[in-house]
């Protein structure tokens, strides 16, 4: 059964493959004459304004973890809706419940005040 | 449709956690969601009461089953819960960490509990494991200005993931042995051809086990979140997922794999010996009382497997009477120390229980009972649990495993007793070691506890039998 696998390694030394083989490439056939200049880090062309690796504020991280919440509820909404004829009042009833608990979700987290900026 | 009346215990708490969600988004008041709490419980307990019958019924399309033994075990779930949510209180108002959230996750937990406790199939008991260990790690993060308990959460999500990893693979390995993710249908197609596959699943399977039982040598986060985590919730994460532990092992290994008996029970040997051994030595240095009883978890742990891999009804009955008599016991061990710290202050050191004798006879009298138990002493329950898993050993032909069990538990004895000498025999500290709030219930119940284990003890045989007769009706 373990042969079964072999593809799979395959594809991942071909994966390596194509990602190692054009930086190997450039590094070696590439003409390589460095300067101070060339090297600085440079912005738009200036000299480089901030540290890249500034920090966040907290509550972005927050708002993207509800909107990731509430959006992946979407991927299970269409295809409920595509074979809602199908699956009848059962089927119905079930979203009804999912949704149900998703609203409760929504409104602790409105009423605890994780949707307001200030 | 479905049949949603095995299910109704379930149906029900959830319903009630979301309601605690809410009682607590618009009230913000912890009191209110204490209450519904406890009646959740209480009303689960009843459902359960009312559905339970000897016989085994399958619903959602074999996703989920409902028989005598995870009755039984939920019966004990609740109980337990209510126990430690009344153990708590006091220590939870004191620490500001009394609201809704607390009792949502813990009831999300036993949700997650009692889906584990009822699975028959692979996707729900996953379900029912993710959505427990969820739980516990938003709990053990509660306190998140406390360094201590952040590190503890971050290690134990980043461990927990990686055990569910090696879990899920396994169970994809066995999958693809057998071509089912119902246990019923890989027990009677498990391929014995392909031995490779079958014992790398196995063996996966066993690891992610170990690290989510606590056994060694997947351990090594048992102390460490035991020992950072709030009191009171390792007060609940110590003693109550231990029963959906055990349900998830006889799920696992005894439903699902039982053809592979000869396979697993080798590896679950050498896990309960490591437990044992690592769990006893390592307690005796620990002057820190979570760790200790995180240790000693770590040997019971062993015990357990002990019972399971004498692959009989029973090994299997002596297993399920250990972890209730384990999760009395902690229960207990655990509620004291919640009970002896008070605001700001942790009586979390061994030397914290100095002269508890002089100042609080009935404390350490309750104290002593349950570490004398816990070294399984007669006449306390700790005792007949560990006589009964000795003798299912000695039973099915592992007498060596047995003579390393008594060795270790002679040695485990030590530092059990050196608490109760500690209580008895030091003089006490200046400043005498009293609760701030003392509330009648919290003692009440903690002796009643202690009562538990002593007359529980005296008379353990309702128990046995419960247990034998709950594992012969589930597993035929």
């Amino acid at each position: 059964m373990l042969e079964n696998y072999f593809p799979v390694l395959l594809f991942i030394l071909v994966g390596l493959a194509i990602g190692v083989i054009p930086m190997l490439a450039g590094w070696l056939l590439a003409p390589s004459r460095p300067d101070s200049e060339k090297l600085s880090p440079y912005e738009c062309g200036f000299e480089a304004f901030e540290d890249a690796r500034m920090k966040f504020d907290v509550r972005y991280y927050l708002v993207a973890i509800l909107f990731i919440l509430f959006d992946l509820e979407i991927a299970f909404l269409f295809p409920w809706a595509v074979v809602l004829g199908e699956i009848g009042l059962f089927g119905f009833v079930s979203m009804v419940i999912f949704l149900a608990i998703l609203v409760v979700g929504f409104a602790y987290e409105w009423m605890k005040g994780a949707l307001e900026w200030e | 449709m479905p049949d949603l009346l095995p299910a109704l215990p379930e149906i029900f708490v959830l319903t009630l956690a979301c309601a605690v969600l809410l009682v607590e988004a618009y009230t913000k008041n912890g009191y209110w969601s204490y209450a519904l709490t406890q009646l959740t419980l209480l009303g689960a307990a009843v459902l359960t009461v009312f559905t339970t019958s000897a016989d085994t019924v399958y619903a959602f399309n074999g996703l989920f089953v409902d028989d005598l033994m995870g009755d039984v075990l939920k019966l004990m779930t609740y109980l337990a819960a209510i126990v430690s949510v009344v153990y708590s209180r006091t220590y939870l108002t004191d620490r500001g960490m009394f609201r809704g959230e607390y009792f949502a996750l813990l009831l999300f937990a036993v949700l997650g509990m009692m889906v584990m406790i009822s699975a028959a199939h692979f996707l729900s008991l996953y379900l029912g494991l993710e959505l427990l260990s969820l739980s516990l790690y938003a709990m053990v993060a509660l306190q998140r200005d406390s360094k201590v308990a952040t590190e503890a959460a971050m290690k134990y999500f980043v461990l927990g993931a990686l055990a569910s990893g090696l879990l899920l693979y396994g169970m994809s390995l066995i999958y693809g042995l057998t071509g089912s993710l119902h246990l019923a249908e890989v027990a009677a197609t498990v391929d014995f051809r392909n031995q490779t596959v079958l014992a790398f699943g196995l063996v996966f399977l066993l690891a992610g086990l170990g690290f989510k039982l606590g056994a060694a040598p997947f351990h090594m986060w048992v102390p460490d979140i035991y020992h950072g985590a709030p009191t009171a919730v390792t007060l609940f994460l110590g003693s109550v997922p231990k029963l959906a532990a055990f349900a998830f092992v006889m799920r696992l290994l005894v439903d699902g794999l039982h053809p592979a008996v000869g396979d697993w029970q080798q590896m679950l040997a050498v896990m309960a010996v490591v437990s044992l051994v690592v769990g006893n030595l390592a307690a005796i240095v620990q002057t820190n009382i979570k760790r200790m009883l995180a240790y000693s978890t770590i040997a019971h742990m062993g015990f357990l497997l002990l019972g399971v891999l004498s692959g009989s009804y029973a090994g299997y009955s002596a297993a399920m009477f250990y972890v209730v008599t384990y999760v009395l016991m902690s229960l207990g061990a655990f509620g004291m120390v919640v009970y002896l710290s008070r605001g700001g202050f942790e009586a979390e050191r061994v030397d914290d229980f100095r002269g508890l004798n002089a100042t609080h006879p009935w404390l350490a009298a309750v104290m002593a009972m349950m570490m004398l138990s816990m070294a399984g002493l007669p006449p306390f329950l700790g005792f007949y649990a560990k006589l009964t898993v000795l003798q299912a050993l000695v039973g099915a032909g592992w007498l060596w495993l047995a003579v390393v069990a008594v060795l270790m538990s002679l040695i485990g004895a030590y530092y059990y007793l050196r608490v109760v000498k500690v209580m008895y025999f030091d003089a006490p500290h200046a400043e005498p070691l009293v609760p701030a709030t003392a509330a009648g219930d919290v003692r009440a119940l903690l002796s009643l506890n202690g009562a538990a284990v002593l007359l529980l003890g005296i008379l353990p045989q309702p128990l046995i039998t419960l247990c034998a007769y709950a594992i012969q009706a589930s597993f035929r």
